[in-house]
């Protein structure tokens, strides 16, 4: 592409009216460090996202002003504290559009998440020949909590497979549908492909067999408004981190009724209503999934960036970080001897590719040494890299705050990375 | 660019694109497989040894420039030692990559060109990979080595 061209393109990127991005890049007080001497260009969004002045902020509050433990003191931090926290849990459910704050269950990441479903739902739901169906594109956590269940029950896992553009094949996913279908599970958005599944269409497909349906929403929640009762969903599950909240705070989103029927996943303190040596009551939703002192900073950091993003806008986000791709899609396709892997139509920020005769490793440490951060390797999704022939990938994943600019930079970067190993 | 070329040497680009002894060995009798889960690099390293002494090397697999070379010039370096020289090697050469004190670069010969390494703390285990199926292989280990 010539050069007008690319102008054109980064101007046209440029014009959303209603999102300034250096407003954007300002909440991040990170964003203003230099590494190596030069201005961090950081695109390792999908294996976790920097922080807005909100969130810390909100973390600086809590700590110095409200910091107690929750739901069982009668002072006055204590009552604070369990606002803030319960605040939080609505925020979340809001922002799901769930039906009830009871169905918003806070977990440490979406891996405890399904890590959770597994073991509770699984363990009183699957039985010896059922099935659970997963697909090639899925993170080492939406794979092995069912490798654990299906030895523990005797069950079978089910892989649906992808096309080359890493998209699901859906007709082959529905073949894999039938009686002996429990569950299935599937990421919103793949994180080494960027790939987005017709989650809608999967979840009426599987209800067909009355099958439950587990979303690993990890990345998609911090690019596109999710809804849990359009989609239908039984189970949905994110982690905060990778939505500008703090590490170590993640949701579970599952259906009353579901919940209600699951036995608890850990033993401990406030999860449950009485205890006696000869018999456990265990408490009401949410709180018998979360036994001992939970996550409360993280839960009220995670508040506060939801509350982030709405002031922003998800669909304002969604429109620029798609407007980042389509340029940074383009810049990379002019490097001679680049493959991309995951070419989906339907496609969140992420930029997974391999130079040709250059492995990702190698090319990681020559773009840090210019201020760029991606993530070289297999991506948790090992599988995923078997299917497409390669070892390992290099990968470039946008936030809100990513610009056409930083596009210009890691396509500058890759050229010097060529280069290096003319 | 000045840091960057002091881990992307001249000698290490060319042994990573040329690499030597990267083939099978028909005669060996140790061999032993290198893994790092991580980053996906897995090498392969054929000996024939005899009398206590390394008469044949070779290596096969894939990883990054870091990782080749050093398997490269690793096999380059021990063929025809002993064994035990070459686990002294091995043991000098690991504290160069490492930054330790008490080996100078220098005793290293060629494979000096790792120094660099030591910058950059996360690629040491691809420098160091080869080696620790080397040692695997005259242990006469048969499990793959891992780097985690």
């Amino acid at each position: 592409m010539t050069t007008a061209a690319n102008t054109a393109l980064r101007s046209q990127a440029a014009t959303q009216p209603d999102f300034d991005v250096q407003k954007v890049r300002a909440d991040f007080p990170i964003l203003s460090r230099t590494i190596q001497g030069k201005p961090l260009v950081y695109l390792d969004n999908a294996a976790t996202t920097q922080k807005p002045q909100a969130v810390i902020d909100a973390l600086i509050r809590y700590y110095t002003a409200e910091n107690a433990n929750i739901h069982r003191g009668v002072h006055t931090l204590s009552e604070l504290a369990t606002e803030s926290y319960e605040q939080a849990r609505a925020d979340v459910q809001r922002f799901l559009n769930a039906g009830d704050t009871r169905e918003i269950i806070f977990v440490r990441g979406a891996t405890e998440g399904i890590n959770l479903v597994a073991q509770t739902w699984g363990r009183s739901n699957v039985r010896s020949g059922d099935e659970i169906v997963i697909s090639a594109m899925e993170h080492h956590s939406n794979i092995v909590p069912w490798q654990i269940i299906c030895e523990q029950q005797g069950a079978n896992l089910r892989i649906a497979p992808v096309n080359d553009a890493g998209e699901l094949l859906f007709d082959e996913f529905e073949k894999l549908l039938g009686p002996k279908t429990k569950l299935v599970a599937i990421a919103h958005v793949s994180n080494a492909l960027g790939t987005v599944n017709p989650v809608r269409n999967i979840v009426q497909a599987a209800h067909q067999w009355k099958a439950r349906v587990l979303i690993d929403g990890a990345q998609a929640v911090p690019h596109m408004h999710v809804d849990v009762r359009a989609l239908d969903c039984d189970f949905y599950v994110f982690s905060g981190h990778k939505v500008y909240a703090p590490t170590g705070i993640g949701i579970l989103y599952g259906k009353t009724e579901l919940l209600e029927a699951m036995p608890p996943y850990q033993g401990g303190g406030d999860m449950i209503s009485s205890v006696t040596f000869e018999k456990t009551l265990y408490n009401r939703l949410p709180y018998k999934f979360e036994a001992g002192t939970p996550h409360v900073s993280g839960a009220i950091g995670l508040g506060a960036a939801l509350g982030y993003i709405n002031s922003v806008g998800i669909e304002r986000i969604a429109r620029h970080e798609k407007e980042v791709l389509a340029y940074g899609t383009k810049r990379l396709l002019e490097i001679p001897g680049l493959r991309l892997i995951g070419t989906a139509k339907e496609k969140e920020g992420i930029l997974s590719f391999v130079l040709e005769g250059i492995h990702p490793h190698d090319v990681g440490t020559i773009l840090d040494q210019e201020g760029i951060a991606i993530r070289t390797g297999h991506h948790c999704a090992q599988p995923l890299m078997e299917r497409f022939g390669v070892p390992a990938t290099a990968r470039a994943s946008l936030a809100l705050y990513n610009t056409v600019e930083e596009m210009d930079a890691l396509a500058n970067g890759l050229e010097k990375v060529r280069e290096v190993f003319a | 660019m000045a840091e960057l070329r002091d881990l992307y040497q001249d000698i290490i680009l060319e042994h990573s694109k040329r690499p030597r002894n990267y083939r099978t060995l028909e005669s060996a009798n140790h061999k032993a497989e290198g893994f790092n889960p991580l980053c996906g690099d897995h090498f392969t390293v054929y000996v024939e040894i005899g009398d206590g002494q390394i008469r044949d090397i070779s290596f096969q697999g894939s990883g990054c420039a870091i990782s080749k070379a050093s398997a490269s010039m690793m096999t380059q370096a021990v063929k025809g030692k002993r064994t035990e020289e070459a686990e002294e090697l091995f043991q000098k050469f690991h504290h160069v990559v490492t930054g330790k004190n008490g080996t100078e670069s220098h005793e290293l010969g060629k494979l000096e060109a790792f120094a660099g390494v030591s910058e950059y703390p996360v690629r040491v285990k691809c420098a160091t990979l080869a080696w620790h199926a080397l040692r695997a292989a005259l242990q006469g280990e048969q499990q793959a080595v891992s780097t985690e």
